[in-house]
């Protein structure tokens, strides 16, 4: 991996702002609801969490905390944008054929404005998630500190696997079906509607997914007002930069393939 | 700093045929194949592969304009999107000095929703300006693309030719120090075509490098001083633009790209040979002056006894625009032919059309069976030659007379 890359991304950097402006724009444009939908989307994840959330505690029969509540709220906003910003940058390269075959720019750049362009609607969903955790009464505390670096790992797994998708997506059609399976059901693989306690030593296994230890360190931080699993975080960490040098890398071999095979 | 702005060195470039392996289930079969097979060190061409480019070398100049010329699958395109990166040679290298910008597609990256404004920043983002320089330019684009009162009209309700304009307007504003321009001219109205024209002049005349794709050899003749002509991936001729015209008419003289017309034909009874243009002097060429008495003679076979022949001979702009025809049906000529070769001469005393290239079709007709035995649409070229003082076709031969009362 050379400095000239980098360099170049940081010369495109408006062409960043300019496409994730655009899919913002496009996505708004024409819809009653507008900006609602950024919030509409994660809410009803939220709500189809606290049903689960309820019909565990009707079977165990302990009654739903505050802290239940909460919990499910913190961890379904990062899994919605996790989802979406997969889902949205695997098609990038796809979606705009005609750019990558008619014209150049670091590739990179699709992408990742593409993440960008979700990051926006997960800033308006938290603002609004803030607010409801700030009226329903969870305190602040030192440990919100940890918020913007246990994010910063879900970016870099995020855009690995986008990376690494969307010029997969390229080359071949079946892994758009991949993907889809993956996100459908990966909800029920990671502790979004679930708590890791819950299957107590064996919760370990779960852990290996990284972006359950994201979810749950969040709620940690978030909610439960304690330090992350150290441990845990740093092999989340390890994972997140090793996959997105290793996906970063295959990309820009692929790179130069692109206009040939859309 | 080197002299030259474009440098291509011994460049190939492999292109695939049909299908590659879109879907894991044909890539698994060829990745163990490839693992398998003792000579993992890549085969010179694999099967379906062919040379898009087969060993290019030229330089270009600091503000000097180079066309590129060729028939169709030659590779021009190719050059183009080797030189904006697009692409990358397999063989060979390419150096490029200064930034490059590509009036290859314009309007590529153009989103419907988008509103004529919203596009030019979009647009002009994608071919690599600053939100600044856009901001600077944005009142000469729109200027230029004469859309001032649909600037915030969503370009979905655009019409083709208004897009167009729009995406050449972008383009056309860019400072680039290497302009590639693909057959881009031939967008909009007649103004707007002149227009462009204008700004590519003014642009050259800045010092700007530029690479020039046509098949319009008019143009290339006005714009370029080079020429490389290339034929399936091959350089040909590289070298002053004239000699590269006179090559590239026999290149397409050759009749290597004859295009496939969905017609039946009959040429069981008999089929087109080909066409000999002569001279006033009555020498055989493809190239005469304006005005220059014409003669066109086609050579062709008949196999079967058929009632009588006509000939349709037809002269049309090479991208497609018919302008004049000549048959014997309607000049109530019926030739009866003897099997075995005939000729057909058509006598032309003032050939008036303003200089440039023009294709030439030709129909071997059965009048009274109503059927076509053979038809070589836009299988021959001529070119007339001289200055070309205006954009107009048709030259009338005239005169003056001036009266005072």
């Amino acid at each position: 991996m050379d400095k000239n890359m980098f360099l170049e991304i940081w010369e495109y950097r408006e062409l960043l702002y300019t496409l994730a402006w655009r899919d913002i724009k496009i996505r708004y444009k024409q819809s009653v609801m507008g900006f609602l939908w950024a919030i509409f989307v994660p809410m009803m994840i939220v709500l189809s969490g606290i049903i689960i959330r309820k019909a565990f505690s009707i079977l165990s029969g302990k009654p739903m905390t505050l802290v239940d509540l909460a919990s499910v709220m913190v961890k379904s906003l990062p899994w919605s944008f996790f989802v979406n910003a997969l889902r949205f940058s695997s098609n990038s390269l796809i979606g705009n054929q005609n750019l990558v075959a008619k014209i150049y720019f670091p590739r990179e750049i699709l992408p990742l404005s593409a993440i960008l362009a979700s990051l926006f609607d997960f800033f308006v969903a938290a603002i609004t998630l803030a607010i409801i955790l700030a009226v329903a009464g969870i305190s602040v505390s030192i440990y919100l500190l940890w918020v913007p670096y246990i994010f910063l790992v879900l970016l870099c797994l995020v855009t690995a696997f986008g990376l690494l998708f969307s010029c997969a997506n390229l080359f071949f059609r079946d892994v758009k079906y991949i993907i889809e399976v993956l996100l459908t059901f990966g909800i029920f693989f990671t502790p979004v509607f679930y708590e890791v306690e819950m299957f107590g030593d064996k919760g370990k296994f779960l852990l290996l997914n990284p972006i359950a230890v994201v979810l749950e360190s969040l709620k940690d931080v978030v909610v439960l007002h304690k330090p992350p699993d150290l441990f845990w975080l740093g092999y989340a960490s390890l994972f997140a930069i090793i996959s997105l040098v290793i996906s970063w890398k295959i990309f820009h071999e692929a790179e130069f393939k692109f206009a040939e095979s859309v | 700093m080197s002299e030259y702005a474009i440098e291509f060195n011994n460049v190939w470039k492999k292109f695939r045929r049909g299908e590659r392996f879109d879907s894991l289930r044909d890539l698994i079969p060829a990745m163990t194949k490839r693992i398998f097979s003792p000579n993992s060190s890549r085969p010179e061409l694999e099967k379906n592969e062919f040379w898009a480019l087969k060993d290019v070398s030229f330089k270009v100049k600091k503000g000097e304009v180079l066309g590129i010329i060729g028939p169709n699958g030659a590779g021009k395109s190719t050059i183009l999107k080797a030189i904006s990166r697009i692409i990358k040679p397999d063989k060979g290298e390419i150096i490029t000095r200064g930034r490059v910008s590509a009036l290859i597609e314009v309007g590529a990256g153009f989103h419907p929703d988008l509103t004529g404004r919203e596009n030019i920043y979009l647009n002009g983002a994608i071919l690599g300006m600053t939100r600044k320089e856009i901001d600077e330019k944005f009142d000469q684009i729109v200027e230029f693309a004469g859309l001032r009162e649909f600037i915030d009209t969503p370009i979905k309700r655009y019409s083709s030719g208004m897009q167009a304009r729009l995406g050449f307007a972008v383009a056309a504003h860019m400072d680039p120090d290497i302009l590639l321009v693909d057959e881009v001219l031939s967008v909009g109205d007649a103004v707007f075509r002149a227009k462009c024209l204008n700004k590519m002049k003014s642009l050259i005349e800045g010092n700007v490098t530029v690479v020039f794709v046509s098949h319009n050899m008019e143009l290339i003749r006005n714009l370029t001083q080079k020429c490389l002509l290339l034929d399936v991936g091959e350089v040909v001729f590289y070298g002053n633009t004239a000699d590269a015209i006179k090559q590239y008419m026999q290149v397409i003289q050759r009749g290597r790209t004859k295009i496939k017309v969905d017609e039946k034909l009959y040429t069981h009874y008999g089929r087109i040979v080909g066409l000999t243009i002569y001279n006033k002097k009555g020498e055989k060429t493809n190239q005469v002056n304006c005005f220059d008495p014409v003669t066109i003679v086609v050579d062709f076979e008949i196999y079967k006894e058929v009632p009588s022949i006509a000939i349709g001979i037809s002269f049309s702009l090479p991208y497609g625009v018919w302008l004049a025809n000549c048959n014997t049906v309607r000049d109530n000529i019926y030739f009866r032919p003897k099997i075995g070769r005939n000729k057909i001469a058509l006598k032309i005393d003032s050939f008036n059309l303003s200089p440039g290239d023009y294709d030439i079709s030709i129909r071997l007709m059965v009048p009274e069976w109503d059927i076509a035995l053979d038809n070589h649409h836009c299988c021959y070229k001529i070119l007339v030659l001289g200055e070309s003082h205006s954009a107009h076709v048709v030259q009338l031969k005239h005169d003056w007379f001036c009266y005072t009362s």
